[in-house]
């Protein structure tokens, strides 16, 4: 299957129930949208990014009710550097949507989702552990793969892959 | 069972005992480290401590070529090595756009369906061990031991298969290899009946396992929980049935769901599912189709060994792939499939040249790992080893 380019207009993906949803809810916090290989993102304004999820999650028609993945990407040396990426599953439905947030490099932070679903308690502290993003509201906000008085937050992409000699 | 005392402590209270379990414990199925807090015999407060496995996995991915990365999804959940090459390759080939021919994905259902047998079996035998089943134990490592020799057979190594390439196959199945699989899944459900002979009736079993453990639904997805254990809360979910990957659409099964979301719960689903599991074997192996193993894209899949020995433009390939790896067009995709243990997802992200920019795994041990606290705080210390066992946890799948 040859590869059909990314539609980007968000009048056009207005019918996915994810994007019509926040757009019907406030749509100055939708910064960009895309379509690309069959999966929809969404760039949301970071200071947003709590109750985006909360009307997601409580949204009538297709309730985003899983939280199946949190992450980060690290665009050093570009800004914003970082990318904070949530991918939502409706149970009910079984559509999908990937929300992002960019966070400047220079003091990472963005408020946690762990009110919205408690299962992100662990996935924020991995993100914070291995990128130094910091999650505002967090409940136990520390390091989860690396010992507590490691160095450095070892996927940036400053980072040496062999560590630190 | 003694019936718990009437008040329990609350979390902090004085008169509460911290108790470490793990990270070298029998029963946690690897380097889980648990502290529990406990008055007597009841548990207060829990809380999972991994990380005893972290070995970068994301950090090195970025430093490989697409197709070196291959290898070391193996060692991420190293019961079900295909279950993780699928994910990836699939996430690999849908940012390519390439298409996969049909026996290559029968081949891989087939595989993955073998794979979900061996871990179940594993994950079957070692926790009924934990609960004081000794002989079960035996038995479904004797399966086992039939399922590596097939990973033996088709790829050369027992568990850590690599088998699965970026748009095929790495070799064609030996031959008599079909033959040797129909037998083995003729006979197959006559020993999942020998373990449910031991197990399902078993009063001494049903008493560790009924009502212990509990995970209501509204827990079961607000904590993330994954695969057999949100299915045995009753939420009926199954990837393979819901967004088919790799021709799962082809395939008639069932997906077990009960409600109970108790220890037992599990156990049923996971013992439905080595049912299903046999079936979609059989039906792979009747309906294989005929055909190449690898996909039509000499840029990306390596030739055949043969047409490099007479074929100039093969042996330039063959090099360039070796030597450049191959570029893959600037995106991102979210593959999740249905991996014993839940929903395991890949997130790959390309930047257009030939080393992913970002890998991540989204590991279903480490979500199902959440749940555990839940599971257990209010119930007896004992129960705790049912839980562990009942989330059927794989530390290098949790830690990564």
């Amino acid at each position: 299957m040859p590869l059909a380019p990314p539609i980007t207009n968000i009048e056009e993906l207005k019918s996915h129930p994810a994007l019509g949803c926040l757009v019907a809810w406030n749509a100055s916090v939708v910064q960009a949208a895309k379509f690309d290989r069959e999966e929809l993102t969404i760039w949301v304004e970071k200071d947003a990014i709590r109750e985006a999820c909360a009307i997601l999650r409580d949204s009538a028609d297709c309730p985003f009710n899983y939280l199946c993945d949190l992450t980060c990407v690290d665009w050093y040396p570009s800004e914003p550097r970082f990318e904070v990426v949530y991918h939502l599953l409706s149970i009910a439905t079984k559509e999908r949507v990937r929300l992002k947030a960019r966070l400047d490099g220079s003091s990472p932070a963005i408020e946690s989702v762990t009110s919205v679903w408690p299962s992100a308690n662990f996935y924020e502290r991995e993100v914070f552990d291995l990128f130094g993003v910091r999650f505002t509201g967090h409940p136990n906000l520390e390091r989860i793969m690396m010992p507590d008085d490691w160095e450095g937050h070892p996927l940036r992409k400053d980072y040496p892959v062999e560590g630190y000699r | 069972m003694t019936p718990l005392p009437a008040t329990v402590a609350e979390p902090g209270q004085e008169g509460t005992l911290i108790l470490n379990m793990g990270p070298q414990h029998p029963s946690t199925h690897g380097v889980l480290r648990v502290v529990l807090e406990i008055e007597g015999e009841s548990v207060v407060r829990l809380r999972p401590e991994i990380g005893y496995l972290h070995t970068g996995i994301e950090k090195t991915c970025e430093a490989k070529f697409y197709q070196q990365v291959v290898p070391l999804t193996d060692r991420i959940d190293y019961l079900c090595p295909m279950t993780n090459n699928l994910a990836y390759c699939l996430a690999v080939e849908r940012l390519l756009g390439l298409e996969i021919p049909p026996k290559v994905q029968w081949i891989r259902v087939l595989m993955n369906e073998l794979t979900r047998i061996n871990s179940h079996l594993v994950w079957l035998g070692s926790s009924a061990m934990d609960l004081g089943a000794m002989t079960v134990f035996l038995y479904c490592f004797r399966e086992r031991e039939d399922v590596l020799r097939f990973f033996e057979a088709i790829s050369g190594q027992r568990m850590m298969s690599s088998y699965f390439r970026i748009g095929g196959l790495a070799l064609e199945p030996p031959l008599g290899f079909f033959e040797k699989v129909k037998k083995f899944a003729d006979r197959f459900p006559g020993n999942v009946d020998e373990y449910e002979g031991l197990l399902t009736g078993n009063p001494i079993f049903t008493r560790r396992t009924k009502g212990i453990a509990r995970l209501s639904a509204e827990d079961a997805i607000a904590l993330g929980a994954g695969g057999p254990t949100l299915r045995a809360s009753g939420v009926d979910i199954d990837l393979r049935r819901d967004a088919p990957y790799s021709g799962y659409e082809n395939f008639k099964f069932k997906v077990p769901v009960r409600t109970e979301g108790d220890v037992f719960a599990r156990y049923i689903c996971r013992v439905e599912e080595l049912r299903e599991s046999i079936g979609m074997v059989q039906q792979a192996l009747a309906g294989m189709p005929e055909g190449p193993i690898k996909a039509d894209a000499p840029k990306i899949v390596l030739p055949d060994r043969e047409r490099m020995k007479t074929q100039m433009e093969a042996l330039i390939y063959h090099f360039k792939i070796i030597t450049e790896g191959f570029g893959v067009p600037a995106g991102e995709v979210y593959q999740a499939v249905e991996s014993p243990r839940g929903e395991m997802g890949y997130y790959v992200v390309s930047d257009g040249t030939a080393k992913p920019y970002r890998v991540h795994m989204r590991g279903p041990s480490f979500a199902n790992l959440q749940a555990l606290a839940k599971m257990c705080e209010g119930g007896i210390i004992a129960d705790v080893v049912a839980a562990i066992g009942s989330i059927d946890i794989v530390l290098g799948d949790c830690d990564r």
